[in-house]
């Protein structure tokens, strides 16, 4: 009775490390899919990026003009930290821009743009 | 010519960018102002005539227009300007109305804005009418909707056909002082969006923010007061202001305030030359 029950005991412990072993490599993938799903709900709202309002991008309906179509981001913005560097402060780089500082006015939160780079390097 | 492309250069320059503003609004004359801003425009869209900038986008995009024009075969105006004709012709409690206080009549587009030189300030119609009520003891009306809408419906209608002729006196510092303010706010960026009017009305006018078109802003001042699709209701130019300033996130000032006031002064004066139109339709 008892040696079963060590032995059951064991197999839980085993199920339990690989458990902890699998998980961060299935829900990476999964993370990974959530943030790009994430930040395209932010960039299309309203309320939050509303980048439809400038910017022609990915199936979104009505786009503006104001800014340059989102498309090919990879080649356009080799570097992450330039890309979120505009995306917090247009302004550095183009005193003329029209593009709302996104992250010195706190319109989008750090994980909202982190979301919304993920998501714009699927263009 | 040179003075007039130094204008240019230093318009563009506090157009685009916030900071110079404030130290640049007196750089330039009014009338220098004028010459520049006029001239972005009828270089940004040429072949549209100066007078055709007082029906804003309608002046620019074929499709919004033909749209307006059916919408102006019923003006949606139309019973605003008759009730403004009655209150016109109502007398007030002590028998006096606002024949008194506007002797040559209610056509009196033409001689507003203006400088008050005794009092220092920006007058602008919707004030004088309600200073008008409060001399003859009445209360004063809302600023924004309503019966004061009504009225400059009336007045405006009566005003149709005059000429935009906004003078800031010369040698005369403090109203040079209110025009530049309002010139500053003008091209001045704020709210968490970070917009300046002229980033959209000058900038980027005729572009599209998703499908609505930017009007420019040369004759911007015209059309008032405008019957817009979108309130549903007739709506003063102080009202149309904190609508925009809230757009681009920002806190907007109470209509009539001296901020308002100095920016429809500015403002008004750079259609100088354009024929008043209101009331008017818009989207």
């Amino acid at each position: 009775m008892r040696k079963p029950a060590k032995l059951t005991a064991i197999a839980a412990s085993f199920a339990a490390v690989l458990a902890v072993s699998l998980v961060p490599v299935s829900s990476m993938a999964e993370g990974a899919k959530e943030t790009i799903a994430m930040g395209k709900k932010v960039a299309y709202d309203r309320k939050l990026g509303n980048c439809l309002a400038c910017h022609m991008m990915d199936d979104g309906v009505s786009p503006g003009d104001l800014g340059p179509p989102l498309v090919a981001m990879k080649t356009r913005f080799p570097d992450p930290a330039k890309l979120r560097a505009q995306l917090e402060d247009p302004m550095a780089a183009n005193a003329n821009t029209m593009m709302p500082p996104f992250g010195k006015h706190n319109i989008l939160t750090d994980d909202q743009l982190d979301a919304v780079i993920e998501y714009l390097y699927t263009l | 010519m040179k003075k007039t492309v130094v204008a240019i250069a230093i318009l563009c320059v506090v157009g685009l960018s916030s900071t110079v503003v404030a130290k640049n609004a007196a750089d330039t004359t009014p009338a220098q102002d004028i010459e520049t801003y006029r001239s972005y425009f009828t270089k940004k869209f040429p072949g549209v005539p100066l007078q055709e900038f007082s029906n804003g986008v309608y002046a620019i995009d074929k499709v919004s227009r033909d749209s307006w024009e059916a919408i102006e075969e019923f003006p949606p105006y139309e019973p605003f300007i008759e009730e403004g004709e009655e209150l016109w012709n109502t007398p007030f409690a002590n028998g006096k109305g606002y024949a008194d206080c506007f002797k040559d009549g209610p056509a009196q587009r033409k001689n507003y804005p203006h400088w008050d030189a005794k009092r220092k300030m920006v007058v602008t119609l919707p004030l004088a009418i309600n200073e008008c009520r409060e001399a003859n003891g009445e209360k004063p009306l809302k600023w924004k909707v309503g019966a004061i809408a009504s009225l400059l419906a009336y007045m405006g209608y009566e005003s149709r056909g005059q000429t935009t002729n906004v003078v800031i006196p010369e040698g005369d510092a403090d109203a040079l002082a209110a025009y530049n303010e309002g010139k500053s706010q003008y091209f001045s960026r704020r709210g968490q969006l970070n917009f300046a009017c002229a980033s959209c009305h000058m900038q980027s006018s005729g572009m599209h923010v998703r499908t609505d078109i930017l009007s420019p802003g040369l004759g911007h001042t015209t059309g008032w007061p405008v019957y817009r699709s979108k309130w549903g209701n007739l709506g003063t130019l102080h009202r149309r202001f904190g609508g925009c300033n809230k757009q681009v996130r920002a806190k907007p000032f109470k209509a009539q305030s001296k901020e308002y006031r100095n920016l429809e002064y500015f403002l008004t004066h750079m259609s100088n030359g354009i024929e008043f139109n209101g009331p008017s339709a818009r989207k």
